[in-house]
Formats: C-alpha cells, structure tokens, sequence
C-alpha cells in the first residue's frame, strides 16, 4: 500500500502528503476540537454542544456569552495550546535523542520547571504569574544544563537520556528539599500547581503560549525535514547536508521553550508529551518524527483527560495531571510490554 | 588538478592524533581503496575527505574550495558518503530511505519532483532492489541492506562518492556483490569512488589506485599491480607473505606465508634486536 503522494505545480514546486497522516492529523484535529465544545459545555451550568458552537459563533444569548468566553474558553484553549506543545516538544525530543523514552518528562524539564515555580512560590511567595515567570527559568536553565552537560563532540541519543533522567534526579530532589522549607500554605500551592491544572486559566495564560507557538511551530516545522534526515544517524545526515548541529540546537532549544512555556501556563502536566508522539506515530505507521500529528494527538489528549477528570470526579475536583498520570502511567506499562515481545528490551 | 585531496592534514579526536601532516590526492574517475591496519587512520582520513572531521592542520580541498566552507547542500551534490554506521527508522519503506537520498536536492517547496523519481528509480534498479520498494528495511537480509544504503547513496547523485568498509558484516558472496556494483559505477558512470576496504586481496583487485597506510603516514600509492609486494605488505601490516598474481585477474594476491615460517622470521627480529627495541615493540603489537 503505497499512501505517499506527490503534488507538483507546472512551475516545478512539489510538496510531498502522506495521505494517512494527513487524514490522522484532520481527525485528530476534529476530536481535540469536538472534545473542545464539549468541555465548554461541561460544568455546574451545563451547556448543550450546539448552543457552544453558536454563541463561540457570536450568536449566543448573552448569559452563556459570559460563561463561555471569558469563563470556559480561555480555559479550553489554554488546554489546547498546552496540549499542543507538549506533543510537538515530545516527538522533537523523542526524535533528537531516537528514544521513545527521551521526552521532556523524563529528561526532567518538568522537573526543571517545577523547581523554578517552586523557588518564587516557596522562597519569595510570589504571584501566579511570578510563579509562570520561575517555571519558564527553571525549564530554560534545565534545558541549558542538559544539553552541556550532554554535549561531546556533539549531542547524541542515549547520552541526552541518560545525562536528563541524571539531572531529573537531582532537581527532584531540590524540589522535595523546597517542600520541606516551606510553611503548610506555601506547601499547599505548590502541591496543586505541581499535580498540572487548568483550573482558573483566562486570557492573560492564553495570549503568551498563542505567541511563542505561532513563532515556533513555523520553525520546528521548517526544520523538520533535517530532523527527519538525522533519524538515520549523523553521518548519513552529514553526507546529505544537513547541518546537523545547527539543526539539532535550533529544535531542542524549541523543545524547551515550548515545555518550559507549557508548564509555566498549567503546570506539569505529565505523560502527554511521552505518550502523544508514540499513540500518533502507531496511528499514522508512517516513518519520521510525525510533529503535526504528535501535536494534534497532545491536544486532544490533555483537553480529552481535561474533560474526564470533570465528568466523573466533578468541576474543580481533580487537577487534569492526575487523569494524564493515569493514562501515561497505563501507556508506559502497554509500551513496555510490547517492545518486549518484540525482543527490543 | 584533482577534485579531492587533503594537504597537510593533522587529523585527531580531542587530543588523540591520528594522522600529522598527511597529504592525499584523489585521482579523478579512479577508484581508489584505502588499506592499512587497524587504528592506521584510514577511516578517519575517509572522515575528513568527506568533511565529516574537520582538520585540527592543513585543509580538504574539493574542486579548489576548502570544504568546511562551502554550503552543506551544495557539498552534499558533489560528494556522498556511505558510513559505517547508519539507522533504518522504525517502519521504513525502501523506497523512502533510497528517497532520502534526494535530500540535498530537494528544498521546502521542492519535496518530490519528478527527476527525484526518476533518479530513485533508477538507483533501486542499478543496485538491485528494484523489487523491493515496498519492503520494510528492517526485513532485509544483511547483503540487501546494503544494496540499500548504496541506492541511497547513488540517489544522491554526486560524482564523487566515498565508502567506510561496504563490504563489513557481509558474508564472501555478497562483499563481491557489492564490490562489483562499485567496480560497475566507476567504470559505467565514470564516478569517481574512494572506499575503505580490510580486504588487502579485495583492494588489490578492485581498485585502480591504492593508498597504504600505516600509522597515519602514507606508505605507498600507485596501481596495485605496481605497488604490491611481499616487501609493501610486510611494512605496512608487518606479515610476511608471498604476493603471486591472482589466477583470475592476473592483480597480486597476498598469500600469508605459514604460521612456521612467520614465527621463525619473528624469533630471528628477535633476537637479532636486543639493542633496537622499539621495532620489537612493532612487531608484539602487530601480532596482538
């Protein structure tokens, strides 16, 4: 069965489709926005998906108008775009270091994050957006130190791992170490921004994470024929002319924005960026780091849990994270079984 | 003036140095094997003929440019590398690894023409997989998997085209396989090839020009039929051997004199050289 297409113009443009991964991704997309108007609708004021849909259009009446957009929405899109991230920068991650199990979660950028929003919260008792600000620096800074740390004639797959799940380490003990310090309110915060929420989220979190996303998917996206080159090694990208190094930082340096920026926005949501690359590429069977279909799948996941955690635990009851938690936790487990049978562990 | 050659190159990882001041011409349309013993720097050299390594000294010159600063892409249609070591991606197709072969060709709005089409074709034809194009490349034989690579490689259309040890990993038929491809491509396309082989026999008959090497310097280049000898084979990788011509070809054949006879010639270094030590220190490392 052959899916991969080419489109040509007379003028001797060309752009190459997999026809599978483009119909995954258009679905993907349609269930990351259906679960959208249903989330929006969910809530101690129900709302039935078709008025959603119409006052979203600007044809509601105005009492809905109020809870929808400047309740609900903010809160859906802040989901979305976190989503989104975190699935682009897990497949990034999972590509440069040719490792399923090289994604931000466990290379610790979480972690990294966590200890910068755990610093302001614990040391200074900031504000949430202090609290954002700690999160980028921390995840920022843990990205830094991984890839020096990393670094030896060039980054490469299982020491990228290995030197992230060493740093993961210890910034998770710097952060129980935070924990200790702090007095029963501070504790408190930190515990709930460290479990992953969207509870509260409004405008002010989804104006930033628009930004940086429509600045860095365009360059994740240009970059990625390069990365789809480096999977077959450094040399055969070398020969091919990549520039690989350059291609490299340029990506990760992406990655950990758009985790760092994530995270900042909702806190550490886990397993969505370990698990929405592998579910996208096990979907699409196609070859390649799959990012639009990663982020799509990252979406649609975390507003899915999103959505989970309020049907069956109520609004406001339990932080998204510890339905993505679940989840991951299940997947992780499904993924080992299999590589297993497979004989590659 | 060639096309390829290194002037003067000091060549090291980190501190290491492999090779000093080493200077390498790559006659155009030869095919030229690289030999030597192990550790000697003859893939390293391949490494920085291919820009891969870049030169602590001295510098790589591809069509009169230092290749370091000529642009990637541009590099890459002129000179292609098969290395040692490369990954098939999980899943791929055939026909989209040789694909990938286009890349340097190819550019955001210019993903898959029909020349990158034509020319993949044609390169799964010419190394025999033709057939295969739907295949996972996980499912391929060893010898097939190479056929690969080679097809990747010859896709990326570069009149120049490198080769770290092809023939590694294969069983004696499926070496000689890939060996006659190259010897096809040199003679049939006139691309010029420069290949890392192990196999001195190998060397001696399929190349047209062969570098000895031995601990980074350049020992001897030439034809083989000029430059093989019992007297070369015993400098370079320190066996002793007869060289007769190959029954087949009628280029030399290394022939590794009996293991009664080398040890004999070794007692006799020996003994001989209580007082120049260094070359007894040589000759241990040679067995090891």
């Amino acid at each position: 069965m052959k899916t991969n297409r080419a489109v040509r113009t007379p003028g001797g443009l060309s752009v190459r489709v997999d026809v599978r991964t483009l119909v995954v991704g258009t679905l993907l997309l349609l269930v990351a926005l259906a679960a959208s108007v249903v989330l929006i609708g969910t809530g101690d004021f129900p709302i039935p998906a078709a008025d959603v849909v119409r006052t979203l259009l600007g044809e509601g009446d105005p009492g809905q108008e109020f809870i929808v957009t400047e309740l609900r929405l903010p809160r859906v899109l802040v989901g979305l775009l976190v989503g989104a991230s975190l699935g682009l920068a897990g497949a990034l991650f999972q590509s440069i270091s040719r490792n399923p199990l090289g994604s931000p979660d466990v290379l610790g950028l979480g972690q990294g994050a966590t200890a910068g929003a755990l610093v302001v919260i614990v040391l200074f008792s900031g504000t949430a957006d202090q609290v954002a600000l700690g999160a980028l620096a921390g995840g920022l800074a843990t990205g830094f130190a991984i890839y020096v740390l990393a670094w030896k004639r060039g980054v490469h797959g299982y020491r990228l791992v290995l030197v992230g799940i060493g740093v993961s380490a210890i910034v998770t003990a710097v952060n129980g170490y935070l924990l200790t310090k702090s007095d029963i309110v501070d504790a408190a915060r930190a515990i709930v921004w460290m479990t992953g929420s969207l509870e509260g989220r409004d405008w002010d979190q989804v104006w930033p994470l628009l930004a940086l996303c429509a600045v860095l998917v365009p360059l994740v996206l240009a970059n990625s024929r390069g990365l789809r080159t480096m999977e077959m090694g450094d040399d055969v990208s070398y020969a091919l002319g990549v520039r690989v190094e350059r291609v490299r930082l340029v990506l990760m340096l992406s990655a950990v924005l758009l985790t760092a920026s994530a995270t900042a926005a909702s806190g550490p949501v886990g397993f969505i960026a370990l698990t929405a690359p592998q579910l996208a590429r096990r979907l699409t069977r196609a070859p390649g780091p799959n990012l639009v279909p990663a982020m799509c799948m990252g979406a649609a996941l975390l507003v899915g849990s999103d959505w989970i955690s309020q049907r069956v635990f109520g609004a406001g009851q339990l932080p998204v994270g510890v339905v993505t938690g679940v989840l991951g936790g299940v997947y992780l487990l499904w993924l080992l079984v299999t590589e297993r049978r497979a004989g590659r562990i | 003036m060639n096309r390829l050659s290194a002037e003067d190159v000091t060549l090291a990882y980190d501190q290491r140095v492999i090779a000093e001041q080493l200077s390498v011409e790559i006659p155009d349309n030869s095919f030229t094997v690289i030999v030597g013993p192990n550790a000697c720097g003859k893939s390293t050299l391949l490494r920085a003929l291919s820009r891969m390594l870049k030169p602590s000294r001295g510098r790589v010159l591809l069509d009169g440019q230092v290749i370091q600063s000529m642009p990637a892409k541009k590099v890459a249609r002129t000179l292609g590398l098969l290395p040692q070591s490369s990954i098939a991606p999980d899943g791929i197709t055939v026909a989209d690894l040789v694909g990938r072969g286009r890349y340097p060709h190819q550019g955001i709005l210019r993903q898959w023409s029909t020349e990158d089409e034509r020319v993949v074709r044609e390169a799964m034809a010419r190394t025999g997989i033709a057939d295969l194009g739907e295949r996972h490349v996980d499912e391929l034989s060893g010898g097939q998997r190479q056929r690969v690579w080679i097809a990747m490689a010859l896709a990326q259309e570069t009149p120049l085209l490198l080769l770290d040890e092809p023939t590694t990993y294969l069983d004696i038929q499926h070496q000689i396989d890939v060996l006659d491809l190259c010897a096809e491509l040199h003679e049939e396309q006139g691309r010029t090839l420069v290949a890392v082989l192990h196999d001195l026999n190998h060397a001696a008959r399929y190349a047209t020009h062969l570098i000895a090497l031995r601990e980074g310097k350049v020992i001897a280049q030439g034809a083989p039929k000029e430059i093989v000898t019992a007297e070369l084979v015993e400098r370079v990788f320190g066996l002793s051997c007869q060289v007769i011509d190959d029954p087949e070809t009628g280029t030399p054949l290394i022939v590794p004199a009996a293991r009664r006879a080398r040890t004999a010639v070794k007692r006799a270094a020996a003994g001989q050289d209580a007082g120049g030590r260094t070359e007894a220190k040589a000759g241990a490392r040679e067995v090891s």
